[in-house]
């Protein structure tokens, strides 16, 4: 026991005079008042530890591998000057800071803390206020942004910026982060094999996920609510969207998620509740969704058009005004065990699948897709008749477009 | 007052409140009272969100209540014909028979109605809730919808003697209004596709008293923002006041139509 304790004493020993990482106090009765100094006067893997306070500083480089730990969350004003922090180095760690008053700039995209082509940083515990744009990665790699909160004022799409972006990056965990009232929640851009779990991401202006030309990326067990449009995933590859949630996004304009030449994805667990769109599908194969939820939306699923092999099975559709629109009478999606709240058909084998197809492309939809106009007559008596009898023989409808086996009970 | 206006009055009232009472001893009003009473219950009772309640209950007011005023309408003017003959005999002012009459079966739908629906939202907490104005908008154009196919109704018994073809008007006119209407409507979308069709969508919605109701009631709800684009232009023009008040004076207007051609026509008609 006492050698142990030895060994380990001289090895720390070793370690401190080898690295000589110590910790530099900034405060405002401090020998080091500004963070600035801080960086200047630290060495390599030091850690400078931000008292409590307010700092009014803005274009903060960090360019050597340093650890800035907030106490308290000290405030860092930027005072609508321009950007506050850039790291350039790699291994940065970031944890604990309120940064607030970010510059608006019509020529340059200012961030609350900007990433420039490094590696291994975290970003965690971070308050972000009155900002531009907030978090923004830009050629960087393993990269973790962790915790972090960034409530924006943002009213206009021109003059606003994203909460968090991700630019030519790779490796990058984004995890539990909050983001409101900003344009695009998080954006994504030429950015492959990135995680984005667990995050909120509410009320912006634009879309709570922008996904733009990125491949092999993970989303799971995120929120997006009451965003200006929803998500959108456009140009991307092999992309997983698993268990997350998208609710509210009602407006003329406004959808759940919008897919756009999105190939070989998973989509599945996810459940879409009150949207005028569920899910707007355009040029977009080889897909799977399964297990989603579609709940009261206007339309739960919107076929565009250019959309083959695609699969849905196991879904549930409940109480939507339109289950399914298809503009085309091509059909080449597959649609099986999906519980559908419309369907009257009847089960005499017991075995928890109806006996009878369900068609669910109803001719009013149809109808509204060729002339607008005509969702007018929604919800009205001669509507419902005429998609009865469109039901019992398809005329204008895809006649291959049916679930033969939709189930009896909603899947779990 | 003048002496005259005044005692045609009080003929008119008496009048409406033999109707009144009379229908109340048929019972007639009784069950569409019940009806409307065990539908709202049933209706609250599956899916207890008042909100949700609201619109499955449009869908039974814009078809059911225009059907059952006009049906009702035809069937009281035949069967009383007699008694109306009787008082015809008597020195009271035409209109006044007729107008009494037409309050007092309009009157006794109406309420029905408004009781038969409303207490049982009543007492699943409406005041409480915010489907509150919605509700009331529903029950104003169902109250509406009574007064206008029961006004139509008589109009159709007055102008035809012989009962069945009375019926058979009466239940064309409701499915003219109710479905037809709708595909003419439809169709004409379709066919000019190419044009502009916001005006003209907006004026063949105030000509149909029942459209006009589903769209005043549809746009209250938040179900607006599935109409896309042609909700936005309906949007901006029944949801102000402005476009308020136009429906809503569309309505009475559809009442007071045929409530004038129906006195005009009693006046006239040689019995």
């Amino acid at each position: 026991m006492f050698k142990l304790q030895f060994v380990i004493l001289i090895f720390t020993f070793l370690l401190g005079t080898s690295l000589r990482a110590k910790t530099i106090e900034v405060c405002a009765t401090c020998e080091v008042k500004s963070i600035k100094d801080g960086i200047v006067l630290a060495s390599d893997h030091d850690t400078l530890l931000i008292k409590k306070g307010t700092y009014k500083e803005f274009n903060i480089v960090i360019d050597k591998p340093l650890t800035l730990l907030g106490e308290e969350f000290p405030v860092i004003d930027g005072e609508d000057k321009g950007e506050i922090i850039t790291i350039i180095s790699d291994n940065v760690t970031v944890d604990g800071l309120f940064i607030i008053n970010v510059g608006t700039s019509y020529i340059t995209d200012f961030a609350a803390i900007r990433v420039v082509k490094s590696k291994n940083f975290l970003i965690q515990n971070v308050v972000l206020e009155k900002l531009f744009f907030g978090i923004y990665l830009e050629k960087s790699q393993d990269g973790r942004i962790f915790h972090n909160k960034i409530i924006g004022d943002a009213v206009e799409e021109f003059n606003s910026g994203n909460g968090i972006q991700l630019w030519y990056c790779q490796n990058i965990e984004v995890e539990q982060n909050i983001v409101q009232h900003v344009r695009d929640g998080i954006y994504l851009e030429f950015s492959d094999d990135v995680i984005i779990k667990n995050n909120t991401s509410s009320n912006n202006v634009r879309y709570g996920l922008h996904f733009m030309f990125s491949n092999n990326d993970i989303y799971e067990g995120n929120t997006f609510e009451n965003n200006g449009a929803g998500v959108a995933v456009m140009f991307s590859k092999k992309i997983k969207m698993l268990n997350n949630s998208f609710k509210k996004n009602w407006g003329t304009a406004s959808f759940g998620l919008l897919l756009k030449e999105i190939n070989d994805a998973e989509i599945s667990g996810n459940s879409f509740e009150e949207n005028t769109i569920g899910m707007n599908i355009e040029g977009s194969n080889r897909i799977t969704y399964a297990n989603n939820e579609f709940i009261r939306n206007g339309w739960a699923i919107k076929v565009r058009g250019a959309c083959y092999t695609n699969s849905f099975v196991n879904n549930n559709f409940l109480y939507n005004s339109f289950d399914i629109s298809y503009n085309s009478k091509l059909n080449d999606n597959v649609f099986q065990k999906n519980y559908w709240s419309d369907y009257t058909g009847y089960d005499l084998d017991k075995d928890g699948i109806g006996d009878v197809p369900y068609r669910p492309v109803k001719l009013f939809s149809y109808i509204v897709n060729r002339t607008p106009e005509t969702i007018i007559l929604l919800r009205s008596l001669f509507m419902d008749i005429i998609d009865f009898s469109e039901k019992v023989s398809p005329v204008f409808t895809p006649d291959n477009l049916l679930d033969t086996m939709p189930l009896m009970r909603k899947s779990e | 007052m003048p002496l005259r206006l005044y005692q045609s009055r009080r003929q008119m009232l008496k009048i409406l409140k033999y109707s009144f009472y009379d229908l109340m001893r048929s019972r007639w009003s009784y069950v569409y009272f019940l009806f409307y009473l065990a539908l709202g219950f049933v209706l609250l009772f599956l899916n207890n969100d008042l909100s949700k309640a609201v619109i499955t209950l449009m869908n039974v007011i814009i078809v059911l209540v225009p059907l059952i005023s006009t049906i009702f309408g035809v069937m009281y003017f035949y069967n009383s014909k007699e008694f109306t003959e009787l008082l015809l005999a008597q020195p009271l002012k035409r209109t006044s028979i007729f107008l009494g009459q037409y309050l007092g079966v309009a009157g006794s739908l109406t309420m029905s109605l408004v009781l038969g629906l409303g207490l049982p939202f009543v007492l699943y907490g409406l005041f409480k809730s915010d489907a509150i104005w919605d509700f009331s908008l529903l029950l104003i154009t169902g109250a509406f919808l009574t007064l206008i196919f029961t006004a139509l109704a008589f109009n159709i018994a007055i102008s035809n003697e012989n009962k069945i073809k009375g019926f058979g008007y009466a239940v064309l006119l409701w499915l003219f209004l109710a479905v037809i209407y709708d595909g003419l409507f439809l169709l004409s979308l379709i066919v000019f596709e190419e044009y502009p069709l916001d005006s003209f969508s907006l004026a063949a919605t105030m000509f149909n008293p029942i459209d006009l109701s589903r769209t005043l009631i549809l746009l209250k709800l938040d179900i607006s923002a599935l109409l896309g684009y042609t909700g936005a232009i309906f949007k901006s023009f029944f949801g102000t006041n402005l476009g308020l008040m136009i429906s809503i004076s569309m309505l009475v207007l559809w009442t007071i139509l045929p409530i004038w051609r129906l006195a005009y026509k009693s006046k006239r008609k040689d019995f």
